[in-house]
């Protein structure tokens, strides 16, 4: 068993040369979507019965509303979202150059409010910062996820999956001992994933709102009762971008219904 | 409110359609308890009415075991071009309208 899974891994490296051993192959990638069962699918699929697009289009009139002291709205400086924006959500978390390490779509958002409009940043996961985010990564629907592809990057890609191969909490579990070793199986009633992050912010419905990737992330956490990273930390942010540019390739679904 | 309404844009005389209703609303229960122990008020949506050029075709009364951002789903017979009109009505003098037209050949 040892010596075959070895071999496995020896011919994946061989064949896939950014891929390291353990990690799913592009073509074997597979959105959470995937694993929902039709009802659900059909709720994601039909965009008046998705609730995510109740917070897309509540971004869209936060996206035309001029605020702070700068007295300027998203839009005075990025137009329509529906060009400027396209693409965007698929590429982030992305590297900033002033902070020197990579910020998240939310990070990125409560930047351009404190910098550009001078304006008071969102805390995570309100009302308001999930509805700009929905209508920005909206604008990125179907697109491919590059996130990562930044050669400045590389450390903290690096960092994120060394966290997600990381041992941690009273389980003694780290990410890929489900999501890389055992999806398609279950976990109690419910399916385990690849936990591919093609849809966020997306409505769940446990949740009956919408959620970011962080807070997915944390309710993990606390289900392996380990201590979860505070939003924002450097280490949720570089296990966020480990897991979008695992996802390489997989089309974006902002926003994604999921049970 | 944002609300998400899908109305065929044209039906036949007679014919049966279906009109989906989407609605944000947090629907909070009153059942439920902060980490300090206070109860949460309920915050609800009530009543859900439906006029087709005025007169109501539909109607529904909502309680608390009705999951957030409320979505109704029900059918009426296109009888007449014109306006159809939602309105949600709920606790703390909640209230919020929105409307399609159709066009009935």
């Amino acid at each position: 068993m040892i010596a075959w899974r070895a071999i496995a891994a020896a011919i994946l490296l061989a064949t896939g040369p950014a891929l390291l051993a353990g990690e799913i192959p592009s073509d074997a990638r597979r959105s959470g979507y995937a694993f929902m069962g039709p009802d659900t699918r059909a709720m994601q699929d039909d965009d008046t019965a998705n609730p995510g697009m109740l917070f897309v289009l509540h971004g869209e009139q936060l996206w035309k509303k001029k605020i702070g002291s700068a007295d300027r709205a998203c839009a005075d400086c990025h137009g329509d979202a529906r060009g400027s924006m396209k693409g965007v959500a698929a590429r982030y978390p992305a590297f900033d150059k002033a902070l020197a390490r990579p910020v998240t779509l939310d990070q990125r958002i409560n930047l351009c409010r404190t910098n550009h409009q001078q304006a008071t940043p969102l805390p995570y996961e309100s009302r308001d910062l999930l509805a700009l985010s929905a209508f920005v990564g909206h604008q990125s629907r179907s697109v491919p996820i590059t996130a990562g592809d930044d050669p400045q990057l590389g450390p903290f890609v690096e960092q994120g999956r060394e966290l997600f191969m990381e041992r941690e909490g009273q389980l003694n579990l780290a990410c890929t001992n489900c999501h890389d070793d055992n999806f398609d199986k279950r976990l109690a009633g419910a399916p385990i994933t690849q936990g591919q992050p093609t849809g966020y912010p997306l409505y769940r419905l446990e949740w009956q709102t919408l959620g970011s990737l962080e807070r997915r992330l944390r309710s993990c956490m606390s289900g392996v009762r380990a201590q979860a990273y505070d939003y924002g930390s450097p280490e949720l942010v570089a296990l966020e971008l480990y897991l979008m540019s695992r996802a390489r390739g997989l089309p974006m679904e902002t926003p994604a219904v999921r049970p | 409110m944002a609300a998400l309404i899908n109305v065929p844009s044209k039906a036949k005389r007679g014919e049966i359609i279906e009109i989906r209703t989407l609605t944000s609303h947090i629907m909070e229960t009153g059942f439920r308890h902060t980490a300090d122990g206070k109860l949460v008020p309920r915050d609800i949506i009530t009543t859900f009415i439906c006029r087709y050029n005025g007169a109501e075709v539909f109607r529904a009364d909502l309680f608390p075991a009705v999951a957030a951002n409320p979505y109704l789903s029900f059918f009426t017979v296109a009888k007449e071009s014109g306006k159809l009109e939602f309105e949600w009505i709920g606790d703390n003098g909640y209230s919020s309208t929105a409307s399609a037209s159709i066009t009935v050949e």
